[in-house]
């Protein structure tokens, strides 16, 4: 059951970071229009509907490229057996947390998403 | 395989990003006009929008149907496209020193 809600939830976070892949193309515009414009930029990206956005997208990112390498696994006839597919869920979800919190909280970025100076 | 070429590349994109001493604007164009970080930044931008368009493709042909799927799948081509080309502009713009 729950490798059903994982397989959906890779369909959801692909879709999330397919949007924000635009965010990432808007901010390296934004660096390449000058100072001005990245400073205008830089009032949105650091309002707090786009700050969780981002740190969303830092989580959808983690579970997406875990899961994704599952997909991969499974492209290459590895591990589709249920029993293999129950074990490998936990260990995507496992990493992908792990991995959300170490980039989150070892890294200025939670700062910067709580809007500390 | 864009997926195969977004471990490494979204690997690079987020831990380099997570690396900057700051994120205002001299840092970022310091960063990104190195000509390597460019590359890279250029070939995770293009593998990154190429599986975008794959994985949405997917998607709209499992959920839209009727006449707007069609349609569907072409506005998200133009939006793939358009956002491939200012990202090209971006980093040419940006490895140019801000003169292109």
């Amino acid at each position: 059951m729950y490798t059903l809600v994982l397989s959906i939830l890779h369909r959801v976070s692909g879709l999330f970071l397919s949007a924000c892949s635009l965010l990432f193309v808007a901010w390296l515009v934004a660096v390449a229009a000058g100072p001005a414009a990245y400073a205008t930029a830089g009032r949105i990206f650091s309002s707090l509907v786009v700050r969780l956005v981002l740190m969303l997208a830092l989580a959808a990112f983690w579970y997406h490229l875990f899961a994704g390498i599952r997909h991969l696994a499974w492209d290459m006839g590895f591990g589709f057996e249920k029993s293999s597919a129950r074990a490998t869920a936990v260990v995507v979800l496992v990493s992908a947390a792990s991995a959300f919190a170490v980039t989150l909280f070892l890294t200025p970025a939670w700062r910067w998403l709580i809007g500390a100076p | 395989m864009t997926s195969i070429a977004l471990i490494p590349l979204g690997l690079w994109f987020v831990i380099a990003l997570l690396r900057q001493p700051g994120l205002d604007c001299a840092t970022v164009t310091a960063w990104l006009a190195k000509p390597l970080q460019a590359l890279l930044a250029l070939l995770f931008g293009i593998a990154m929008l190429w599986h975008s368009l794959q994985g949405v493709q997917v998607v709209i042909e499992d959920y839209v149907g009727g006449r707007l799927r069609g349609s569907s799948i072409r506005l998200s081509q133009l939006v793939h496209l358009l956002a491939a080309a200012a990202l090209v502009w971006a980093i040419a713009r940006l490895v140019a020193g801000g003169s292109a």
